[in-house]
């Protein structure tokens, strides 16, 4: 799942040393920081996620009851924005892999001297806010934009309509932002791949099709699931693309939780709409640990 | 010709995924040169004025400085940590490697907005609440995973030998690590911090769950995509993309150089 | 580094053992290496020969017992104070510096300022002067053998370990840094210590060899001597050839002794007889036998009724496969100088070879 691969021809050594004392104080220090600074806030989320308003009615004011009624409340209540954020999240995921592994394919196999240069330009998006990215689509998919002007003109679209403020237009962001998460772990695969075995393939009688379907595709998957979780993860929990290109009609999970937060300070909800939306992809994680082990994870 | 549509379609196909994939980007840099003041959406002319008064807008040059205040400090501190970590784990055999495994990965899984909720939320319970330093904490954790993973992949393709090859030819602990180890291991780590630091520059939900009335560079670009973005913000984007391209280029052509000399 | 007194003198291993959990790598090893010569560890794969070498360099612990240079012990000593230096299989050569830092490294480390002549006059002792300002990764494979050499002989250190240096050489070049190494080693007259499991590599270049097994010498002494006058099974097939015959000893005849070998009676000299038993098993190298067709006067021992089963052309020599009457094959080479008959599959032939060319083991031997 190592977003950052070794390639097919550097080797690989196996941790030896056995002095545990040494890697003890070397994993502390950040460690520590992990512990108190991501595990104990998401304990204390638990906490925070069983609580009700204080009997004052005081804003932000709330006690402990262990009110687990919490999480079918704030579920029932968000029911659409939780199912919607995962419809959401899977177009996109689906679309970044089928933009994703022909892309990733050409710059393993058929990019010749120009394998630094289109890696580069497939993570250059990192190198730019990407809320300004992002706008730029809202700009470049707007009612000023090329596009609409373009598809009205070709009569696709019809005179008034708008692609912004859709739900066509916020997948179409997620897909956009999280592209490079799928390409460059499908790539890692696919360039660790002996380009002898594609040899041997076509030598034991496959034609290009058949070596694909059957040799590369299948050692390209440790790639594909990476990528789709790295994809679907975050994306089902995104806000800012459904809040640019959207309306509230496309509001997922994301949004919700954050104005349950600053607007409504509604704690306890915001806090059991997030365990909810982290126990489902938790349960991803898990059957990929199953399947993978956790070596590979970092 | 069918022959050669059929072999060079992939190649075509890339290229026009990476057009897709710098149009927005183009964009924004074209945008920057435009002649708007406040809503800079529609093109109405060329001009330089938003290059020569960057500041100008009320707040962005602030919104900038402090990004690069959190991005600086939480680089370092998440490179240290990270790099340590790294080592441990690429060079150790020690128990509990499954639970430090899971630890590191789960916050790049987690989703930004529980990862900023869960924060926001411990620090009004012990009354530290929001702000600068709330910032920096959250971006030191969140950075630390990915410096991990950078730096790992670089100290597990180093061959064990040459450290042995060092102790053998009268080098101790230290100047091993400071004449071998770390000299190749520098390049990773590099990546690790620049990458430490394009995430901090660029967070948005983790930062603004954390950050109260301070304001960062991604922050400043979302509250004025209210009223409309002023073309100095592009100018910044394009500067940073511009920037990020040099460094990496630069790299390459730095790693090319330590392969060969004469 | 600090050297108050210089360290050399002969090396000593005392009942040195290092076991890996329940894996005993090395078992109660002693050996004496004598100073200024060519040491060969022979040995297969998971002897230990290698973790003895390690445990020499200081990177590897030994579980107990003592090393010794001379009159200092450096058991406990870490590898960067030991006045030892290793040629690595893989030559580890630090890729980030120049040809002349690799070169310069250990007498960098050990404080010496001008290190310009000392690394000159090595790189041309490997006549590879012409590369200093190169990287390792520019190099071929025996060009960054040759320099891994000169990075540790620069150090003029007490001992110089090599640890299966040759291994990822063409043979041609093998055979030339084999004759390199030993001009080498009596130039500087350092002790060399050389593992290797190529038993002709042993043979060519070390005064004395050690065959290890699983952990222990079988047996040590000159090449000559190790391939002429075997002790033990594995011995005497690890270097070179042997064909191995049961017999009994019958009788004792001056200086010889009569063995009773498959119902012909053979002549054992005394001396050649490291059997502690009457039960026999006799070895005679396949080169020590000589082929000949019936009617011929024969010398020495021989054994009638063979017949060729396989017939190989070496170049050099012939080897033939000879089944003889109690179904064993027994293998021959015989040198492509005319000397031999011409023969054929199937032919007949009786086997004589000369009694003092004849060693021989306990019957139960492994």
């Amino acid at each position: 799942m190592s977003i950052a691969h070794t390639s097919s021809s550097e080797k690989v050594f196996a941790p030896a040393k056995k002095s545990h004392r040494t890697a003890y104080l070397l994993l502390a220090p950040g460690l520590v920081w992990l512990l108190i600074f991501f595990a104990f806030p998401l304990l204390n989320l638990a906490e925070t996620s069983t609580k009700t308003p204080a009997p004052s009615f005081e804003t932000g004011e709330f006690v402990q009851t262990f009110r687990f009624a919490n999480f079918i409340d704030s579920f029932s209540a968000n029911q659409e924005q939780f199912f919607r954020s995962f419809f959401y999240a899977l177009c996109a995921t689906v679309l970044a892999l089928a933009i994703s592994y022909p892309l990733a394919y050409a710059i393993a196999f058929r990019s010749g001297v120009w394998k630094n240069f289109m890696l580069v330009m497939v993570i250059a998006p990192f190198f730019t806010s990407f809320l300004l990215r992002t706008l730029a689509w809202k700009q470049i998919l707007g009612a000023e934009g090329p596009v609409v002007s373009v598809l009205q003109f070709l009569r696709i679209l019809p005179a008034d309509a708008t692609i912004t403020a859709t739900a066509f237009s916020v997948i179409m962001g997620l897909t956009y932002n999280f592209l490079p998460f799928m390409t460059l772990p499908i790539y890692a695969s696919l360039d660790r791949i002996d380009y002898r075995l594609l040899e041997a393939s076509g030598d034991l009688y496959a034609n290009s099709a058949t070596t694909f379907r059957k040799v590369t595709l299948p050692l390209s998957m440790p790639g594909v699931v990476a990528g789709t979780l790295l994809t679907f993860i975050p994306a089902s929990g995104d806000y800012i693309n459904a809040q640019l290109l959207g309306s509230p009609g496309n509001f997922m999970i994301g949004n919700v939780i954050n104005s349950r937060f600053f607007r409504v300070v509604d704690y306890p909800t915001a806090a059991s709409l997030s365990f909810i939306l982290m126990a489902s992809i938790l349960v991803l994680i898990v059957i990929y640990i199953r399947r993978a082990g956790t070596d590979e994870l970092v | 010709m069918k022959h050669w549509l059929s072999k060079n379609l992939i190649r075509i196909y890339a290229a026009a995924a990476i057009f897709y994939i710098l149009l927005p980007i183009l964009y924004t840099v074209a945008f920057s040169f435009n002649d708007a003041d406040k809503r800079n959406i529609v093109w109405q002319g060329f001009t330089l004025s938003a290059w020569l008064n960057p500041c100008e807008p009320i707040g962005i040059c602030e919104a900038l400085g402090n990004s690069f205040k959190v991005g600086i400090t939480a680089t370092i501190a998440s490179t240290i940590l990270g790099t340590m970590i790294a080592f441990a784990l690429g060079r150790y055999n020690f128990r509990g490697r499954a639970t430090t495994n899971l630890l590191i990965f789960l916050p790049m899984a987690t989703p930004e907005v529980v990862l900023g909720a869960s924060l926001l939320s411990m620090f009004i319970n012990i009354q530290i609440g929001a702000g600068l330093v709330p910032v920096i904490i959250a971006h030191i954790m969140f950075c630390i995973s990915f410096v991990v993973v950078t730096v790992k992949a670089r100290v597990a393709s180093l061959d064990p030998k040459l450290e042995e090859a060092a102790r053998d030819l009268y080098a101790n602990e230290w100047e091993t690590f400071r004449r071998v180890t770390f000299p190749l291991v520098a390049p990773g780590i590099a990546a690790a911090a620049l990458l430490a630091f394009a995430l901090s520059f660029d967070d948005f939900i983790i930062t603004n769950f954390n950050s109260g009335t301070l304001n960062t560079f991604p922050e400043y670009v979302w509250t004025a995509s209210l009223r409309g973005v002023p073309p100095q913000a592009n100018v910044i984007g394009t500067l940073m993309f511009v920037i990020a391209l040099a460094i990496v280029f630069a790299g390459q052509v730095i790693s090319k150089r330590r392969q060969t000399r004469r | 580094m600090s050297e108050k007194k210089k360290v050399e003198g002969d090396l000593r291993l005392d009942q040195v053992s290092k076991t890996f959990g329940d894996f005993v790598a090395v078992d109660d090893l002693s050996l004496v290496i004598p100073k200024g010569s060519f040491f060969a560890l022979l040995g297969p794969s998971g002897c230990g020969k290698t973790t003895t070498l390690r445990m020499i360099a200081g990177l590897e612990e030994p579980s107990s017992g003592k090393i010794l240079i001379g009159d200092t012990d450096i058991t406990e000593a870490k590898a960067y104070e030991r006045p030892v230096n290793t040629v690595f299989q893989n030559y580890a050569l630090f890729p980030h510096l120049t040809i002349f830092e690799n070169v310069a490294f250990g007498l960098r480390r050990r404080g010496i300022k001008d290190v310009n002549e000392a690394v000159e006059k090595v790189l041309n002792l490997v006549e590879l002067a012409h590369l200093k300002n190169r990287k390792p990764g520019q190099l071929s494979g025996g060009q960054q053998q040759r320099i891994a050499l000169a990075r540790a002989v620069v150090n003029r250190p007490a001992l110089l370990l090599l640890d299966e240096p040759l291994g990822a050489l063409d043979l041609k070049l093998r055979r030339q840094m084999q004759i390199e190494l030993k001009w080498i080693q009596t130039e500087v007259g350092i002790t060399f210590v050389h593992v290797t499991h190529d038993q002709e590599e042993a043979m060519t270049m070390a005064d004395t060899i050690a065959v290890m097994n699983n952990g222990r010498i079988e047996q040590m002494g000159s090449p000559a001597d190790l391939y002429e006058n075997p002790r033990t099974v594995f011995v005497a097939n690890f270097l070179g050839q042997s064909n191995f015959i049961d017999g009994e000893v019958e009788a004792s005849d001056g200086e010889n002794l009569v063995v009773s070998l498959k119902g012909s009676k053979i002549a054992l000299p005394k001396s050649r007889n490291n059997a502690k038993s009457s039960s026999l098993k006799l070895g005679i190298r396949p080169e020590k036998f000589r082929l000949h067709t019936a009617d011929e006067k024969l010398t020495g021992n021989f054994l009638k009724g063979g017949v060729i089963t396989d017939i190989s052309f070496f170049g050099v020599s012939t080897q033939y496969l000879v089944e003889m009457p109690w179904k064993q094959e027994l293998m021959v080479f015989e040198q492509n100088d005319g000397g031999a008959p011409d023969l054929e599959k199937g032919d007949a032939v009786t086997l004589s070879w000369e009694p003092q060319f004849t060693f021989a083991l306990d019957g139960d031997a492994k």
